[in-house]
């Protein structure tokens, strides 16, 4: 392909044209609330890149892109997984009590949790997959509904038999230095979450398109029926990718809970909204999984940015969550404009 | 009976309201083919512009037509991609919950200068019954859309299966083919019933704000929208069942009330709905898994 034709086609594709439109529609409700866009935009770059803020928002992008691979994985076998929530909570609870409560050799005292979240996070949405497979529950209703009881279950451990004694603030103790994960450099906030995550997406890829696994996920996912008959035993397969989904939520709350400031605080993992801004980064990728850690970044970017533009220029930042929707409301529409284009 | 029954009853009622009239909304969408999960965004939309309504001209009831309208007009936002452009209405329902969450909040910081829960001196609540001169013991206390929820119940049963209209917009939703066939405007039928789940979660959100309580505070709909998706599966499109599915619910949440009063944690409560909801789910589905099996035996 030659480089203009490479570029016209980047421009026209989905993600371009639905980030595009987003803004679009955005920068329409600035002006009808009286905000000035050539304000707000700025604030909202400096917010997310400049003045030392780059690190917050790389910090942001980790969790954010364990949940897209929570929410991309099941979806590529046809389950919607809306329950992140609750998977990254009790991943960050259990990964919070094990290193409160087993004293643990250095080392082992970050695996541990580490892994132990992922469990606990893939046992929380392992349930929806029985539910639908045999019972005919859509996984979208049923993630959700589980979801709410596990971030109550999660709160009601921190702010009681985990929670630390006398401050009466609903959190944990902080967690021994031992359970701290290791810092990159001489930063505060960038630790080796961020080289762990992207060794795993680096996997995910790898196995969504490359081995036997990823290809029956994907038959799965397109045509439950079809690959029943090929052979593809279609409920297992269902059931690993909502529990692998679960682990990658568990596995980014335990990453919170042991990167700064070392302690579950409740809320502190549901109130960012990772959740919802890696569903939306998910669709905006349009099922190509190579772009996921692309749109992840970008709508990290802009929440983080979001933060900035409410501190300096007023604008509030569920300005982004705006976004986020919008966006994913012109994914679906696109999709289907493509769809009946004829080729 | 003493007067603790009768306050729990009417406990149930109050919360079993908001997510009847969603419900309603949902089966209406559920008998004509529609997959509609954006209730719970809808409803919270219209609680919100209820509230604002309300504040900016005193009068409760300006609040409810303009929930009822506004909700109406977002309902359009997934009528129109999902039935005209047939896109994903799972998808566009997810951005549309999610749009309404980023939407109210913003716009409360907007009009109200700022976050968290809104209420004032200036917001007229609903009247209750009785105010109205209604001396019945459960109803008393209640809103007059309590009464409405449940009379629509009744009204939708009766339309569905006993007027010209209500039988042909069950063929769309049973025999897509066999409708267009005998010449039904199918996605005429869609949009419409879209449009008027939309009126209807406009009415459950104004209920939620002017009605259970007089304020807004951000995500109040907490769920409500999801349980009544959950009621609509439970109903089997059948009005009365879904009655008492969203009834179960409001059991449910009064229970926890009391649980709370009783010394359980608050989480407990919080909880309460979604586990009796999840559990009566997987129950009726169990059992229509035997049922099924046994007939095929």
């Amino acid at each position: 392909m030659s480089a203009p034709a490479l570029t016209r086609r980047v421009i026209a594709s989905a993600p371009v044209v639905a980030l595009v439109g987003a803004l679009g529609l955005t920068t329409l409700v600035m002006l009808v609330v009286g905000v000035d866009p050539t304000l707000a935009y700025p604030a909202l770059v400096r917010g997310a890149v400049l003045d030392g803020n780059l690190e917050y928002t790389i910090a942001a992008f980790v969790p954010t892109l364990g949940m897209a691979l929570a929410f991309a994985l099941p979806l590529r076998a046809g389950e919607f997984n809306l329950g992140g929530d609750g998977q990254l909570a009790m991943g960050g609870v259990t990964a919070a009590a094990l290193a409160l409560l087993v004293p643990l050799p250095p080392g082992v005292a970050v695996v541990l949790p580490l892994a132990a979240g992922a469990v606990a996070g893939g046992l929380v949405a392992v349930v929806a997959a029985p539910l639908s497979t045999r019972l005919g529950i859509p996984a979208i209703v049923s993630t959700l509904l589980i979801s709410a009881p596990a971030v109550s279950l999660a709160s009601y451990l921190v702010r009681f038999p985990l929670a630390e004694p006398n401050t009466g603030i609903a959190q944990t103790p902080p967690l021994p230095e031992a359970a701290h994960l290791p810092a990159l450099g001489g930063s505060g906030y960038l630790t080796i979450g961020l080289p762990l995550i992207a060794v795993l997406t680096a996997l995910w890829l790898y196995a969504d398109g490359r081995t036997v696994l990823g290809y029956e996920i994907r038959a799965t996912g397109q045509n439950r029926e079809f690959a029943r008959y090929g052979g593809v035993k279609v409920d297992r397969v269902a059931a690993l990718a909502l529990a692998g989904g679960g682990a990658f939520a568990g596995l980014a709350g335990a990453l919170i809970v042991l990167g700064p400031p070392h302690r579950f605080v409740d809320g502190a993992l549901t109130a960012p909204g990772y959740t919802f801004t890696a569903v939306a980064a998910v669709l905006l990728a349009s099922a190509r999984p190579v772009v996921v850690p692309l749109t992840v970044a970008l709508l990290t970017f802009l929440q983080v940015g979001g933060q900035g533009m409410e501190r300096e220029a007023g604008v509030p930042s569920q300005l982004t969550q705006i976004v986020q929707g919008l966006i994913i409301v012109i994914v679906a529409v696109l999709a289907t404009l493509r769809a009946r284009r004829p080729r | 009976m003493n007067i603790f029954e009768w306050s729990f009853l009417a406990g149930v009622l109050t919360a079993t309201a908001p997510v009847l009239l969603a419900a309603l909304g949902g089966l209406l969408c559920q008998v004509a083919g529609v997959f509609n999960i954006a209730l719970e965004g809808q409803l919270l939309w219209g609680a919100f512009v209820a509230v604002v309504v309300s504040d900016l001209t005193g009068s409760a009831w300006t609040g409810v037509v303009g929930a009822v309208a506004a909700t109406v007009l977002f309902s359009a936002l997934l009528s129109g991609p999902s039935v005209a452009l047939r896109a994903d209405p799972i998808v566009v329902a997810v951005g549309l919950n999610l749009l309404a969450l980023g939407l109210t909040a913003f716009l409360m910081r907007q009009i109200f200068g700022s976050g968290g829960t809104y209420s004032s001196p200036d917001l007229a609540g609903l009247p209750d019954l009785g105010e109205l001169g209604v001396d019945v013991p459960v109803l008393r206390d209640q809103s007059p859309l309590v009464p409405v929820a449940l009379l629509l119940v009744v009204v939708m049963a009766a339309w569905l299966t006993r007027t010209r209209s209500g039988l042909r917009l069950r063929a769309v939703g049973q025999h897509l083919d066999a409708a267009q066939a005998v010449g039904l405007r199918v996605s005429g039928y869609r949009h419409g019933v879209t449009l008027v789940a939309g009126a209807l979660c406009g009415l459950a959100g104004a209920q939620l704000s002017l009605g259970n309580v007089t304020l807004f505070s951000e995500g109040m709909s907490a769920g409500r929208g999801w349980i009544a998706v959950v009621a609509v599966m439970l109903s089997g499109v059948r009005p009365y069942r879904l009655l008492l599915a969203c009834l179960l619910f409001g059991v449910a949440e009064a229970f926890g009330f009391r649980l709370q009063g009783a010394g359980l944690p608050q989480q407990a409560a919080d909880a309460a709905p979604y586990v009796i909801t999840l559990a009566a789910l997987v129950l009726a589905a169990v059992a229509r898994r035997r049922r099924r099996s046994y007939e095929h035996a």
